[in-house]
């Protein structure tokens, strides 16, 4: 995972107002539309699940035990009578949140780690590139499954195992970017002119080195969607009843033989999902990077 | 041509066929065993290996009868206190040591005193060995104790090689010298582990293969696919939502045995004071109308595949020691809520912890659903095993799914369980009465005495409900239908004496 | 640039320092008792009394971690408590695996990713630099469990092709081996595959933007191969940074891929050792594992530099 978020950040002459013109090269790339209007899609499912699902996710029948995809239940039903398209429908907002909120709370603790790192330098910065590189060097999902089982299986502490694991990433991102930009002159004007370090960090620095942190945190969202659905398929994530494709995938690895719908709609969900959001990020880069123009 | 030369390109001809029957038995199993040592191995899927490798002094047949292996009789004395063993003449261990009467005693000594021997507690009665002769030896026992017999014939009756284990002290495991059929020749940590047949068995002419091997695979689907491609030639535990189809498909055979442990709901009564704290603790009525929310049959339909058999006691319906007064009840959602309602809680709600196996999620949500009816209100907490251990002993828990992989004496799946501050009693269950029938059920040989102190402690513990018992699971293994020789033991362990593949 | 290498060197031994002290936390903070796990059904009190001492439950954190530590120092990682093997030997065991799924994972992923990021980016906007898109795409967004059953599914169970799980060694039959490898090979190095055609793509491009090539093509001549050549060289740091580091990553075990394939390599081996409180076996493979991983990633540099003398400063 470390190596697949490690965008190689190219280094940009800064110009004024570039948003319009990276706006305007990411709409002619096709394969980033089309990466936008499935995720639109899929956010639009998951606020809309409740109306959109024929059955409540969590309704069991005995009945209607592993059946294959009928009138009554398009996707089939899975190993406890419950209609996989309605479970499909509603796990949408697991996996969404779990792409979200973990690459969130990455943001949230890898920034400003980041900028100290790259705004002060010597021992702190010494000190924290260390750490994160020892964090790089543990494999991320060990990491995660450590953390996970630490805090208790839940999708809560999933996302959060997860945020923490791949904070380090946005970390040294930030911080490179940091380094790249900090000797520009408009930054040093900003200092000389008296700004305190956070306000130049934030006001100054930050809009800067956005493009780069958009495009990674969007290729995040896909992995921390992979992520989430490896941790459900050890047993740490979503728990039940309620649907995640991650843990729906867990339950449908014993059945692949005798009920295979109950792996192929979750499995192909998060697969369009996380292409959507890799399709998106790879047009965000092209789009924010201006010597590809 | 002469008849020297015809000879000498004859004879490789000959040999031919001895060596094309140079044949290896593959086997799956769920699980990677632990350490290969009857006195430290404390897992299931162990005891699958050591069926292969170590003998025991006894056996026990589809009956649960015990049978002889490197004992050839026994004979309890009269007062009980003793027992006198009497064994095979003509067993040798792997590394050519004798075993004798010597032999044995070394090994009850091993197994009661090796640090961190987990057979401590099932020789716990016995307080010595004397060896009468080569043949012969006597068990001398602090107080009568009927189980022992069933504990010779399983770990507790696992003889190893005095020499070598002498020789390897606690690092015994890594390089096993027993005396079974087959000798170990190596073992790579999760992936296989080989073995090959020893020539000075004793029962040699029961052994047709060369070789052994132990493959864990720990994904049900994936061990299913190994047998089909050919890979394996037999494999345990079978998922119950493969069979139907493995069965009408007719490639393979299926063995359906009836386990003797079981699959139960525990609810923690004393363990702590959460259990005072929480309606089903607290009041027996309460965990009554549980018990008759549940529909058993249903769960064993809707969870296991109908792969089970409905139960309400530690061992199944079909034992002999099944108390017969007590049968299993019938779903009465009605007479549930108007328990509910005399107690006083009509929406009890509680939190049921769930390890994270497939069986056991599935479960819980229909035991979830089920109790509904009746008004109660299950949470579903989802534990990883290591923690879930933790949680039982401290009993910092409400209710527990847990399952027994059961032993052959009833008293095995009994009295760690009630006995007071037994260690396995997560209940904890305690009532003085209820220990001193459980002694006695354990001093008592003759099987219909025990059978009514039996009915006694069920009467007793039943009726608490610290375990609510759903069901027996059946073992399920799937082999190459050539494969011929497969006894279906309820113990789940495949012997492999009398195996081979039919030509 | 033997500066640079010296401080280089300099920060590996802190680094080194967190990863003992991370991974040795995470482990020991694990909820649950070691203990407890490895005493099996039977829980007898006694054995479990035994455990404790003998793995230093009772003692402070620091002081374990001293243990462990001191261990290390001498040379011994300490031994799994539920096989009884040394960690050592098992690290010995299963790094032949693990070194083995990854070097043909790498080869896998770049046979697909370079080309297909050479393809793409030359033809840029065309058919084929979608098709390449997509096709590593695919494979960065499936999740590996997944395509992994599917795979064994179709080409083990259906097919009869290929062996469903197990490893064979090289050494002892070498077509069975590849035949159990392939699979789980390819599983991999598809994800690995999508990032290096990324990276081809995006430094090619920096080349093949350039004016007087989009003047060319402007005038309807296609690129010559002199030019795709130098920027191949230009794509070649980025490809050896990520490569070195991805090839790190796969060293401590594909986890789920070798559950599902039943590789017994790092990965299955740490991941039932975090489930079954093992924790020698964790802290071992994980310091070993992460000390490769540091060592490659000084290396990746150092490549770097070599191949690209702008980077000296």
């Amino acid at each position: 995972m470390a190596a697949v978020l490690e965008a190689v950040p190219p280094k940009a002459p800064l110009q004024a107002g570039p948003w319009r013109r990276a706006g305007r090269r990411l709409k002619r790339r096709r394969g980033a539309i089309a990466g936008l209007v499935v995720v639109l899609l899929f956010i639009a499912i998951a606020v809309f699940a409740p109306w959109l699902a024929p059955y409540d996710p969590i309704e069991t029948s005995w009945s209607a035990i592993r059946k294959a995809p009928d009138a009554a239940h398009w996707f089939g039903t899975d190993d406890i009578g419950r209609d996989v398209l309605s479970r499909v429908l509603w796990g949408t907002r697991a996996s969404l949140l779990a792409g979200v909120v973990s690459v969130s709370i990455s943001l949230l603790l890898g920034i400003p780690i980041g900028l100290a790192a790259g705004f002060l330098g010597g021992f702190v910065d010494g000190l924290i590139s260390r750490i994160v590189d020892a964090f790089l060097a543990c494999p991320f999902l060990i990491l995660a499954i450590a953390l996970a089982a630490f805090l208790g299986p839940s999708l809560t502490n999933a996302m959060i195992a997860i945020g923490v694991s791949a904070t380090p990433i946005f970390v040294r991102l930030t911080r490179a970017q940091v380094i790249d930009i900090k000797v520009e002159d408009y930054i040093e004007a900003a200092r000389a002119v008296g700004n305190s370090p956070w306000r130049v960090a934030f006001r100054h620095v930050l809009p800067n080195i956005a493009a780069p942190l958009i495009v990674q945190s969007t290729l995040a969202i896909a992995a921390a969607v992979i992520a989430e659905a490896s941790l459900s398929f050890l047993g740490l994530g979503q728990q039940p009843p309620s649907p995640s494709w991650g843990s729906m995938l867990n339950t449908a690895k014993d059945f692949i033989d005798s009920a295979p719908w109950m792996a192929i709609w979750p499995g192909l969900s998060i697969f369009l999902l996380v292409l959507s959001f890799n399709l998106l990020g790879d047009g965000l880069r092209d789009a924010l990077d201006p010597r590809q123009r | 041509m002469t008849f020297a030369r015809f000879f000498r390109l004859l004879l490789p001809c000959l040999l031919l066929p001895a060596v094309l029957h140079a044949q290896t038995l593959r086997i799956g199993l769920a699980e990677d065993p632990d350490v290969l040592d009857p006195s430290l191995a404390r897992s299931f899927v162990g005891r699958i290996v050591f069926a292969s490798l170590c003998d025991k002094l006894f056996d026990i047949d589809e009956k649960l009868a015990i049978v002889p292996q490197l004992a050839t009789s026994y004979e309890w004395a009269a007062d009980g206190k003793s027992l006198t063993i009497k064994l095979r003449s003509d067993v040798v261990f792997h590394d050519g040591e004798k075993f004798d009467g010597a032999a044995v005693k070394y090994n009850i000594e091993r197994h009661k005193n090796l640090p961190g021997s987990n057979r401590r507690g099932e020789l716990a009665p016995v307080s010595g060995v004397d060896v009468i002769d080569a043949t012969t030896v006597r068990f001398n026992l602090s107080s009568p104790f009927s189980p022992l017999l069933a504990q010779l014939a399983d770990r507790a009756g696992m003889m190893v090689s005095p020499k070598a284990a002498q020789a390897e002290g606690d690092k015994f495991g890594t390089k096993p010298v027993c005396s079974g059929p087959f000798r170990f020749i190596e073992r790579v940590a999760q992936d296989r582990m080989v073995f090959e047949r020893f020539a000075q068995y004793w029962n040699k002419d029961a052994i047709h293969f060369d070789k052994v091997i132990y493959t864990p695979i720990v994904d049900a689907t994936v061990r299913l696919a190994n047998l089909k491609a050919g890979q394996l030639d037999f494999i345990e535990r079978v998922a119950a939502s493969d069979v139907g189809k493995l069965e009408a498909e007719k490639k393979f055979k299926v063995a359906h045995i009836t386990e003797i442990g079981y699959q139960g709901i525990t609810i923690n009564l004393a363990k702590s004071e959460l259990a005072q704290k929480n309606p089903l603790g607290r009041d027996a009525r309460v965990r009554e109308a549980f018990e008759l929310a549940l529909d058993r049959q249903g769960l064993v339909q809707v969870v296991m595949d109908n792969e089970a058999t409905v139960g309400n006691q530690w061992v199944s319906p079909t034992n002999p020691y099944y108390v017969k007064g007590i049968p299993v009840p019938k779903r009465d959602i009605a007479r549930a809520k108007a328990l509910l309602k005399e107690a006083g809680v009509p929406n009890p709600s509680f939190t049921l912890v769930t390890p994270t196996t497939s069986e056991a999620q599935r479960l819980a949500l229909v035991v979830q659903a089920m109790t509904r009816e009746a008004g109660f209100d299950v949470k579903i907490q989802s534990t990883e095993f290591a923690t879930s251990l933790n949680m039982a002993d401290q009993g910092q828990y409400e209710a527990y799914v847990l399952a027994w992989s059961g032993r052959a004496d009833p008293d095995g799946n009994l009295f760690s369980f009630y006995g007071c501050k037994q260690p396995l009693n997560y209940p904890g269950y305690c009532s003085l009465e209820t220990d001193a029938l459980l002694a006695q059920s354990r001093s008592a040989r003759d099987p219909v005495e025990r059978k009514k102190i039996f009915e006694q402690i069920a009467a007793r513990v039943l009726k608490e409900r610290g375990i609510v018992y759903l069901y027996h699971r059946n073992w399920l293994w799937a082999y190459n239908p050539k494969l011929t020789g497969v006894r279906s033991l309820p113990d789940g362990l495949l012997r492999v004496s009398g195996l081979r593949f039919a030509s | 640039m033997f500066d640079y290498l010296a401080k280089r060197l300099a920060t590996i031994v802190p680094t080194l320092i967190f990863v003992s002290m991370l991974i040795f936390g995470l482990q020991q903070l694990l909820p649950g008792d070691p203990a407890h796990v490895l005493a099996g059904e039977e829980q007898d009190p006694t054995v479990i009394a035994y455990l404790r001492t003998k793995l230093h439950l009772d003692e402070p954190l620091p002081v374990r971690y001293g243990y462990w530590v001191g261990g290390v120092l001498k040379g011994d990682l300490g031994e799994s408590i539920r096989s009884q093997q040394p960690v050592l030997a098992l690290v010995e065991e299963k790094l032949p695996v693990t070194l083995e799924l990854a070097v043909m994972a790498m080869i896998i992923a770049l046979v697909i990713g370079i080309p297909a990021g050479v393809v793409s980016s030359v033809g840029r906007g065309r058919w084929w630099d979608y098709a390449a898109n997509g096709f590593a795409l695919w494979g960065l967004s499936t999740p590996n469990f997944w395509l992994g059953i599917l795979m064994i599914l179709l080409f083990s169970v259906e097919l009869g092709w290929l062996p469903a799980s197990g490893y064979v060694s090289p050494f002892e039959d070498l077509r069975a081996n590849l035949a159990a490898m392939i699979m789980p090979a390819f599983v991999l190095g598809n994800a690995i595959a999508a990032v290096l055609m990324r990276h081809t793509r995006s430094a090619m491009l920096q080349v093949l933007s350039a004016d007087y090539v989009r003047t060319a093509r402007a005038k309807g001549l296609s690129v010559p191969v002199v030019v795709i050549k130098h920027a191949l060289r230009n794509a070649l740091t980025p490809i050896i940074t990520l490569g070195a580091l991805e090839f790190g990553t796969l060293l401590s075990g594909a986890v789920l891929t070798e559950q599902v394939f039943t590789i017994p390599g790092f990965g299955k081996l740490i991941v039932d050792s975090v489930f079954n409180r093992d924790y020698s076996v964790v802290q071992g493979v994980v310091l070993v594992t992460a000390t490769t991983y540091i060592l490659l990633n000084l290396f990746a540099d150092l490549a770097s530099f070599v191949v690209n003398p702008r980077l000296r400063k």
